[in-house]
């Protein structure tokens, strides 16, 4: 998709025009900015709403903003947002009843859709999307709310330029380079951004933004700059998560006793499930308001007690199951059901669990003690 | 995927999300807590685009009372009759409580139909073992509404029936005219005073005693308690009968059958698109861990 003849230089003057040109597109632009300590993703109005000169620090467990000793304005990772809350957003009306007589009227939300530009789109959540792409979108039904924020977004993707300790997206394949999936994808240099086009509608994009002359070309020095820049990403992830073999591995050993060992640190807090990208579970609740009952969507999560309930009964009634079923369904079968690994190594549920539980970590765990056990058994 | 579980949906197209209004043409006391739904679409069977008939024997509907929630209720009717849709409701949460508080005339809303169907596509020629617990009859019954409607292209057909007592035997007024029609019913209790002439004993005991002609052309399906299923396909299983033609109708919790909110899953299956029926040798070893 990204046509490598044609990369275009765009100054750091002027991401503040093009974030002003979306909005009179009528997109709402949607970007990083520092909010409570953290860097989440929220409306932004100009690039002075960016979170200029600040970066990430990330350990399982942890997550602290630091100031940078430059103004980069994409200097940092990923924050506990990601880009679902816009597309699958945590609570949201899919269907209303309303009496008539006496039968019901019955509606489905018809207003057009919310028009977004993402701003700093990362690698891995690009991968993000495309999952649930598939969960929303892949059949044989299709979710039509979703479909019409998805259709009528516009991604602009920035490639990162730094890892932080708890990023293991090589491992997935999903980053750090954005590849594909993207309108435009960015790279920050510290006068501008090497810019790729992944779509007619951010070439389009870029001619309006100069319409005089059109974009430059980016510069031989600052594409070689651009490349050093994204190879720094590379070399700084440390993290790794061996997948090989690995949904028969999860699903081999669903009786294994590391389960347990796991359940005695996890809170069943739902924190990994709520900073997850991918991670799409919900419920549908009644809330009646003055003429009219509303069905709303909210986010819901396998590490909720009251998820698998069935009669009264929860399905799941430990942690144990719980986690195993959240672990082996990220990891294992989600590729049944999408033909896609659940996870895109973006690290968020290693930050943001209370105690520091480490997904990878687990899984290399689960690994050795499977082969520690048939080492040690009788041939 | 296997032909075993065709996929679901009337109308993948339509918005899965809009309801249909349906009035209650009648409610049957069935049992107690037990209750059958007469439902018709407003916009009447078989036209309007609803996408809620026809539908396939094994599949559910979503029922709704706004303000209160959905449940998940295997259609029980049989799929050639286009006047009413029946759903055999047991009261177990705030939704099917509600429902049983309602009139006929009244309306609520109506999702559906979705999910997986008992294959009978592959029962001509074949043996048929119909084996259900309690409720477990409700879902089984358009299976073999349809079977006896097309008698002549299958072997023997039984049904095994379950309940805790005679009283408690899920739609009796039926059994004579399926025996009439070519169906081996045999009923079966937990306890029962003298009145009862049946059997006493678990279905399985029945099935084990069992003539089968043929057991591995022969198919069962099966629905009722988890646990009741689980050994009637093992006890069908040791008489013969292959893995793959095993077949269950399994119960998780179902909130928006259309896979996807995630409640239903069970292992890689969604319960409400590749279930509920599922073949046995897909599910045999995830029925046996705990938490699952």
């Amino acid at each position: 998709m990204t046509d490598q003849c044609e990369t275009f230089w765009l100054p750091r003057a002027d991401l503040d025009r093009l974030i002003r040109l979306l909005s009179e597109d009528g997109y709402e632009v949607v970007g990083p900015k520092v909010d409570q300590s953290a860097i989440v993703y929220d409306r932004i109005e100009s690039a002075a709403d960016l979170p200029e000169g600040w970066t990430d620090r990330q350990n399982p467990g942890e997550y602290r903003l630091e100031r940078r000793d430059d103004k980069r304005l994409f200097g940092y990772v990923v924050g506990p947002h990601s880009w679902k809350k816009h597309l699958f957003p945590a609570d949201e009306l899919v269907a209303a009843a309303k009496r008539a007589g006496d039968t019901w009227q019955f509606t489905t939300p018809n207003a057009p859709p919310r028009r977004y530009a993402f701003l700093g789109v990362r690698a891995c959540e690009l991968a993000a999307i495309a999952v649930q792409d598939r969960v929303f979108m892949g059949g044989p039904w299709v979710d039509p709310l979703y479909r019409a924020r998805r259709e009528a977004v516009l991604l602009i993707a920035v490639n990162c330029t730094q890892a932080a300790a708890t990023c293991f997206c090589t491992s997935m394949n999903t980053g750090p380079r954005c590849e594909r999936g993207f309108d435009l994808a960015l790279t920050e240099l510290e006068q501008g951004f090497t810019v790729e086009c992944g779509s007619e509608r951010g070439r389009e994009l870029l001619r309006r933004l100069f319409p005089a002359d059109g974009p430059a070309m980016a510069e031989a020095t600052e594409l070689a700059a651009a490349e050093a820049a994204r190879s720094e990403a590379v070399t700084r992830i440390t993290r790794r998560m061996d997948t090989d073999g690995l949904r028969e591995l999860l699903l081999g050993n669903l009786e294994s006793s590391r389960w347990e060992s796991i359940a005695e640190r996890c809170l069943s807090c739902t924190n990994c499930t709520m900073v997850c990208p991918t991670c799409f579970c919900s419920t549908v609740t009644e809330v009646e308001e003055l003429t009219q009952v509303d069905r709303r969507r909210q986010w819901d999560s396998c590490f909720n007690i009251d998820f698998s309930r069935v009669n009264g009964n929860p399905s799941r009634n430990t942690i144990a199951g719980r986690y195993r079923q959240w672990l082996t369904h990220k990891l294992a079968t989600w590729q049944d059901q999408f033909g896609t690994s659940g996870c895109v190594g973006c690290g968020r549920c290693i930050t943001w669990c209370p105690p520091g539980i480490d997904l990878t970590q687990e899984v290399a765990e689960l690994r050795s003690s499977v082969e520690r056990d048939s080492a040690g058994a009788v041939p | 995927m296997t032909t075993d579980s065709r996929s679901s949906c009337a109308t993948p197209a339509a918005d899965p999300w809009r309801q249909q209004p349906a009035r209650i043409h009648r409610m049957l006391q069935e049992l107690p807590g037990v209750t059958t739904f007469e439902l018709v679409p407003e916009s009447g069977i078989g036209g309007g685009g609803h996408g809620i008939w026809p539908f396939r024997a094994g599949q559910f509907n979503m029922l709704y009372l706004p303000g209160v929630g959905e449940s998940a209720i295997s259609i029980s009717g049989d799929p050639a009759r286009a006047d009413v849709i029946p759903h055999t409701v047991r009261q177990a949460g705030n939704v099917t409580r509600g429902l049983a508080a309602l009139r006929e005339g009244d309306v609520i809303g109506l999702r559906g139909p979705f999910g997986s169907s008992w294959p009978l596509e592959r029962c001509g020629g074949h043996d048929v073992v119909l084996v259900a617990g309690g409720i477990g009859l409700a879902p089984l019954r358009p299976a073999i509404y349809q079977l006896l409607a097309n008698r002549a292209e299958y072997g023997e057909l039984t049904l095994i029936m379950g309940a805790r007592e005679p009283q408690l035997l899920l739609y009796p007024g039926e059994y004579d005219g399926w025996r009439a029609a070519g169906l081996n019913v045999v009923t079966t209790v937990d306890r029962a005073d003298g009145s009862w002439h049946g059997s006493v004993g678990v279905v399985t005991s029945i099935l084990d005693r069992l003539w089968l002609r043929d057991p591995s052309g022969t198919l069962v399906f099966t629905c009722g308690p988890e646990v009741m299923m689980w050994y009637v396909m093992r006890t069908a299983a040791s008489r013969g009968v292959p893995a793959d033609s095993l077949y269950l109708s399994l119960e998780r919790n179902m909130n928006c059958a259309v896979a996807f909110c995630g409640h239903c899953q069970f292992g890689p299956w969604f319960l409400c698109r590749e279930g509920p029926v599922l073949s046995f040798d897909r599910v045999q070893r995830l029925l046996r861990i705990e938490n699952l």
